[in-house]
């Protein structure tokens, strides 16, 4: 492994274990202020229960996120220090706001871990929201600087140096609104699949029902609104690639050739020596319509990009068939669910339904992740889009696939033991959570 | 505006020192703390820091935004030259965090719990180590930019007797800082003997790694004496900071806590004004002489205004917050254990 790629990969692998923590840590604390607030609206200890057992993974995955944040903030310049040196003040105003918005969150998150019983029971349900809401004002921050990366603003590049400076125009880049909508949209959607996911499993299985029903439900139906509206934010992300990105869309869909009237290419294998794609199932003129709303329209293919800044097409294409297909059948799912609560009361008592929740588990997840892999590899060989590569940004230093092994490992156990921890707070919500309310009223 | 931000850079390296250092201290003082007594100490942390840990880890995220947002050539040099150290450091952070939520939120207390406690407590007493260790490299002028073999680019960049003896004073200073802290958190009378001796021994080992800093530099040819006495602002601090440790030691063995408290703090201020005064505006120093400072090597003015604009509205929010934060588990730990 040369240093090159052990340093993309280290960065993917970091990025890619961050991302599913923060996306817990910042959509889990809107589910518990909304049982917090049952609990402190109808006095049911079942609700004081479920905001708690919540806390209890809030807190862990709170934690990983911050620490595994904080590597990712010292990565940028371990790995890339050649692209920190220039682009660190020009994209840095969304992280020096983000620290603010962490700051935030952090505290927040101990007065309300810490404040049962301390504070005013209202102050103390808005700690919660608090966490919610700067840890979704951070998570749009950072994307917002990688929006930047993907649509540089905010500077002139003249004869390699980066003149007449404007952080602001660089935060408000063309691309930050599309992607921190479409990131945050995807955060509820995996959270609250997840989520579900596991309280169906429960259900299923029969034990506590009353706690697992009643924290499903309010995890379903945060997960299936957000599912619904992905796809729109889907379309509105498509079309802004397609004008600011062309080389990336084109690796999406495999699009060799420039035409008119481009097809949609369903899933497939692309070959990208004799610039083909087998298997294909493609559908006349929608990648037209999808990326410019005509479909007649020309879209640039491959070929018109210039062969050493091709994205790699292969990764490319499949994570973001993964991520459609997934984000389909999530909203499919959403649907039928929504029937159910207001038409066919009887599927919410089903097997087949709770099954197909469970199917769902991992879904959001997968597709978040296929999601960044289209981000991420679809800008290369780029770091800053068309004005750095990130070939030329990367540290000096020799031996960084021992690193990558070092961080592999680091991530793995973490991950395994997170996963363990949080079995075990399955297991355990019998003991813990599951009191009725004459049993233990005062139980924290 | 760049003023403003060279001072939100020092005071969150201060910070982190004093809040982030007192809680690497209470892992510190949990692993040298004898089988019997740790669970108490580790209850007694926990009270202590278990709402805070996550906000006094933030001065640490701060610092380092402000130098890749403003500094930007100071944070890639150091991140190249130090790249080892740094992430050693890195390590320590993920072990300590995420042991420390683990081994208080985990729903089932069974021998996993050692395996949390021992992460914990050695990464909380590595941590700070290494941390020492790249403060010391960035003055040890070890950092050879024209190095063209990996031992001298890569490894004696921050590996020598100078920098492994910050190392030391530093976590010293941590176990101090809170060990001082820890006396104010107990009601317990043997516990609260237990931290004022544990304060004192502390405070003797930092001592004897400060004598053994200049011992180092005085044979790896760096002039740290003249350094901290050749100039007025550092021998007035540093002569203040040990004329406070005698009143220290006085209120020590009273137990006085919230002046104690004070005092510690002054002392460590101390020691980071006297050491970051002598070189400012310098923050590292290159093997051929040269030096990266803050007042040459900013962005340009339109980030460092902006820098600091978002620093000055992000205070304005976070500060109150952070105040009350500790000013009420303060008054509610020591309520409660009132009753």
């Amino acid at each position: 492994m040369n240093d090159f790629i052990a340093a993309r990969s280290q960065m993917a692998l970091s990025l890619g274990f961050h991302i599913v923590f923060s996306c817990i840590g910042m959509v889990m604390p809107f589910f518990m202020a909304v049982s917090h607030f049952y609990w402190l609206k109808t006095n049911q200890v079942v609700y004081k229960n479920i905001t708690k057992a919540w806390s209890k993974g809030v807190a862990i995955f709170f934690a990983t996120g911050a620490v595994s944040g904080t590597v990712l903030s010292f990565e940028l310049g371990l790995l890339w220090p050649e692209f920190m040196k220039h682009a660190g003040p020009i994209f840095g105003m969304p992280f020096s706001l983000e620290g603010t918005a962490f700051f935030i969150e952090a505290i927040a998150l101990g007065f309300f871990l810490y404040g049962w019983n301390r504070f005013n029971r209202w102050f103390h349900w808005f700690t919660g929201l608090v966490v919610g809401i700067s840890g979704l004002v951070s998570g749009i921050l950072v994307v917002a600087a990688n929006a930047w990366m993907n649509s540089p603003a905010g500077f002139d590049y003249v004869n390699g140096q980066y003149l007449n400076i404007d952080p602001i125009a660089a935060m408000f880049n063309d691309a930050w609104f599309s992607q921190a909508l479409h990131m945050t949209v995807a955060a509820f959607v995996a959270t609250g699949f997840a989520v579900a996911g596991v309280h169906a499993l429960m259900i299923a299985k029969g034990k506590n029902v009353e706690f697992h029903t009643r924290s499903f439900r309010i995890a379903a139906i945060f997960a299936c609104v957000a599912a619904v509206l992905q796809p729109l934010s889907g379309d509105i992300s498509a079309k802004d690639v397609a004008r600011r990105q062309p080389a990336k869309l084109a690796a999406m869909e495999a699009h060799f050739e420039t035409r008119k009237s481009a097809p949609l290419i369903l899933g497939g294998i692309p070959d990208e020596k004799n610039k083909t794609v087998k298997y294909a199932i493609p559908l006349p003129g929608m990648l037209s319509f999808m990326a410019h709303g005509d479909f007649s329209a020309e879209v640039k293919g491959l070929d018109a990009i210039p062969e050493d800044e091709h994205p790699p097409v292969a990764i490319t294409h499949y994570a973001f068939q993964i991520m459609v297909g997934l984000g389909m059948v999530m909203m499919l799912l959403s649907f039928i669910y929504f029937i159910a609560l207001w038409k066919k009361k009887s599927w919410l008592r089903s097997k087949w339904l709770l099954n197909f929740f469970v199917l769902a588990t991992p879904m959001g997840f997968i597709a978040v992740e296929a999601g960044w892999t289209v981000t991420e590899v679809g800008r290369q060989p780029w770091i800053i889009h068309g004005v750095m590569r990130t070939a030329d940004a990367v540290t000096p230093m020799p031996g960084i696939a021992y690193s990558f092994y070092l961080f592999t490992g680091v991530y793995v156990s973490l991950a395994l033991i997170v996963t363990f921890m949080l079995y075990r707070q399955i297991q355990m919500v019998d003991k813990l959570y599951d009191v009725l309310p004459n049993e233990n009223p005062e139980k924290h | 505006m760049l003023y403003v931000v060279i001072v939100y850079l020092w005071a969150s390296i201060l910070l982190y020192l004093l809040l982030g250092g007192a809680d690497f201290g209470a892992g510190i003082i949990e692993l040298f703390t004898s089988e019997k007594n740790r669970n108490r100490t580790r209850k007694t942390t926990y009270q202590a820091i278990g709402p805070i840990w996550e906000a006094n880890h933030m001065w640490l995220i701060i610092a380092i935004v402000i130098l890749f947002v403003g500094f930007p050539a100071i944070y890639s040099t150091m991140s190249v030259y130090l790249h080892i150290p740094l992430t050693i450091m890195l390590i320590g952070i993920i072990a300590r965090g995420t042991a420390f939520a683990f081994r208080h939120h985990d729903a089932v207390v069974d021998d996993w719990q050692n395996v949390y406690n021992r992460i914990f407590t050695w990464s909380s007493f590595v941590t700070p180590l290494f941390l020492g260790i790249i403060a010391g490299s960035a003055v040890s002028g070890r950092i050879d930019t024209q190095a063209v073999n990996f031992l001298d680019a890569y490894i004696f960049s921050w590996l020598d007797w100078f920098t492994v003896a910050v190392g030391f004073f530093t976590t010293a200073i941590c176990a101090f800082l809170a060990a001082v802290y820890l006396i104010g958190e107990t009601d317990n009378e043997t516990d609260r003997k237990r931290f004022i001796h544990k304060a004192q021994t502390s405070n003797i080992l930092a001592v004897f790694c400060g004598f053994l800093v200049f011992t180092a530099a005085y044979f790896e040819g760096i002039p740290l004496f003249q350094w901290v006495f050749g100039n007025l602002v550092g021998a007035v601090a540093i002569t203040a900071a040990t004329l406070s440790l005698i009143l220290l030691w006085y209120l020590l063995r009273q137990g006085k806590t919230k002046i104690l408290r004070v005092l510690a703090g002054f002392q460590v201020t101390m020691i980071l004004l006297t050491v970051t005064w002598q070189h400012y505006p310098n923050i590292v120093l290159l093997a051929d002489g040269g030096y990266l400072s803050l007042t040459e090597h900013h962005g340009h003015a339109k980030t460092i205004s902006s820098l600091g604009w978002a620093l000055l509205l992000g205070s304005i929010f976070i500060l109150p917050a952070l105040f009350y934060l500790i000013y009420s588990f303060q008054q509610k730990n020591g309520a409660k254990e009132a009753h």
